[in-house]
């Protein structure tokens, strides 16, 4: 009688398809970890653009908020569009026949995505190091956290929009939100510096939440409790969302 | 229990669906279909586009939950039951389900590493001619050579049951060829095969049971042989002058059709005396026969006379 490979395998096995299907494509490549190190050398050495960074040093002001942005464009863009299109062309339904099943191939997905984080965060950070960052060692494991609950809230986000929109609106909107959550989102920009009532709205936001996670971890070394609640809550929200909408056909 | 309480080859049927009813948006695509299928035989699912044959492969595979009826395979429910089911079922997906990013070849090995026993990788790709394209990305294939990777896929965890959605759409007849010497190898090796397909040879080449279905249910079912001969019926087919009433050369014996004007099919007791009635009265009626052929009715015949000629 046929058997299943044990679940550890079949998820590692689906973990290493779906990270390299992520580093091996340009694309994503370029949107992953190319812009992001271009965003963070760029606003550093501009200094032609104003930036209250509130005493620290520019470099430590910019590389938290620019590793939530990198965050977010695996987790939700490059994930969203990467699900949509294996849904439309058929991939899903047929992993999910396989014994990797629905629950491993979503596991695999955020473990994938997980591991894809990890080579931007060396990547970014390392760069950032170079260019003179000097993070609060206290907060870099509060950082990981915050990483982790970010990634929750954003693949949610991810597979509720690759599940009920057809591959090619996905394309668009997912681009589109990711940059009205970086410009408007306070994911770069502090939420306090935005105009307005945005600076109360960006709050509330995942991206937002993110942000100010990011920032509070790595600069002063304390996790915003406010952060953990709003990201905590999205991804149970989207999560809830995603597992009631997704269509697989 | 002893050993001897599992035979090799279960008597039990690989798949039994009964009454099965799906409905989107509450139109019934799948309305009360019956079908039993068994291992170490080809079950060939026969029917015209949007008869039902994909939805009831999709409740067989557990990816769509039936409204009605049930669906066992192996004995298991393919909805509740899927973990157990999924190590023993092989799929092909109608349209390929192969992620597009990625080489042929590390896609065949990927689906393997799911399985504890994969078959040997080396061996299938020889097997279906899988060498040639193995370092091109899927993107890159032809319609035949992502059909074939599909039925790699499928089959690479030895499983006891295979769904085959469509397997030879795209293919050349060099590796249709190929596709069936390996669906009978599965056959012979007690594999229960059940495949859906448009093509009448390859159900009649592979099949050793075929079900027609159409309107979501089972129409009519059984071997090639018994399903085309169910009378001792031959069929004459004439192309001559449209509009001769043949039937005063032959009698009320003899169906007579002309689908297309001066192509007539006659069906009925075809024998020597037959054709010489259908000569002579041509002959007399200053008619020339352009072409005559005898022969036994043809699946397609069968099929066509049970689904109707119209378009769809």
């Amino acid at each position: 009688m046929s058997t299943a490979a044990p679940t550890l395998q079949r998820v590692v096995a689906q973990t290493s398809f779906e990270a390299r299907a992520i580093l091996r494509n340009g694309e994503q490549l370029l949107v992953t970890i190319i812009v992001p190190v271009l965003v963070l050398v760029g606003l550093t050495k501009v200094t032609g653009i104003d930036l209250d960074t509130g005493g620290a040093s520019r470099i430590d002001f910019l590389t938290p908020g620019i590793l939530a942005l990198a965050v977010m464009t695996t987790s939700f863009t490059s994930q969203a569009i990467a699900s949509s299109f294996d849904r439309r062309n058929g991939v899903l339904r047929l992993l999910s026949t396989t014994p990797l099943g629905r629950g491993g191939l979503l596991a695999g997905k955020v473990l994938g995505v997980l591991v894809v984080e990890l080579v931007q965060v060396v990547v970014i950070g390392l760069v950032a190091v170079l260019l003179g960052w000097r993070p609060d060692p206290a907060g870099i494991p509060l950082a990981v956290l915050a990483i982790v609950l970010g990634t929750a809230a954003f693949t949610s986000l991810a597979l509720l929009v690759a599940g009920t929109l057809r591959a090619e609106a996905v394309l668009a909107v997912a681009n589109l939100l990711l940059l009205v959550l970086a410009v408007a989102g306070g994911v770069v920009i502090p939420a306090s510096q935005l105009p307005g009532p945005m600076a109360h709205v960006a709050l509330l936001l995942p991206s937002g939440a993110l942000g100010e996670a990011m920032r509070e971890t790595l600069l002063h070394g304390v996790l915003p409790a406010w952060s953990v609640v709003v990201l905590v809550a999205w991804a149970a929200a989207l999560g809830w969302g995603a597992s009631r909408l997704f269509r697989w056909h | 229990m002893g050993a001897l309480d599992f035979p090799l080859v279960p008597d039990s049927p690989a798949l039994e669906i009964s009454g099965l009813v799906k409905r989107y948006s509450g139109r019934a695509v799948v309305d009360g279909l019956d079908l039993v299928a068994h291992h170490g035989q080809v079950t060939a699912v026969l029917g015209p586009n949007g008869a039902g044959k994909t939805t009831t492969i999709e409740c067989c595979e557990g990816l769509r939950e039936p409204d009605g009826g049930s669906v066992r395979v192996l004995g298991l429910d393919p909805v509740t039951q899927a973990r157990d089911l999924r190590p023993r079922v092989g799929v092909m997906l109608q349209d390929g389900g192969l992620p597009t990013g990625v080489r042929a070849h590390e896609m065949l090995a990927h689906v393997a590493r799911m399985y504890a026993d994969p078959r040997d990788l080396g061996e299938l790709t020889e097997r279906l001619g899988l060498g040639s394209f193995a370092r091109t990305t899927v993107r890159r294939l032809s319609g035949g050579q992502r059909q074939r990777l599909a039925l790699a896929a499928a089959v690479v965890g030895r499983p006891e049951v295979v769904f085959l959605d469509e397997p030879s759409a795209g293919m050349d007849p060099q590796t249709r060829h190929a596709v069936w010497d390996l669906v009978r190898e599965l056959r012979d090796e007690g594999v229960a095969v059940v495949l859906t397909t448009h093509l009448m040879d390859e159900a009649e080449d592979l099949a050793d049971q075929v079900v027609v279905v159409d309107h979501g249910r089972v129409i009519a079912q059984g071997s090639v042989p018994s399903l085309v001969s169910e009378a001792e019926d031959r069929t004459l087919r004439l192309e001559t002058e449209p509009g001769l009433d043949l039937h005063a050369a032959l009698g009320a014996d003899f169906v007579v059709s002309e689908p297309r004007d001066g192509s007539y099919t006659v069906t009925g007791a075809v024998d020597p005396d037959a054709v010489a009635a259908v000569t002579a009265w041509l002959a007399t009626n200053g008619a020339l026969a352009t072409r005559l052929t005898v022969g036994r009715r043809t699946l397609e015949d069968v099929f066509l006379d049970l689904t109707g000629r119209n378009l769809r």
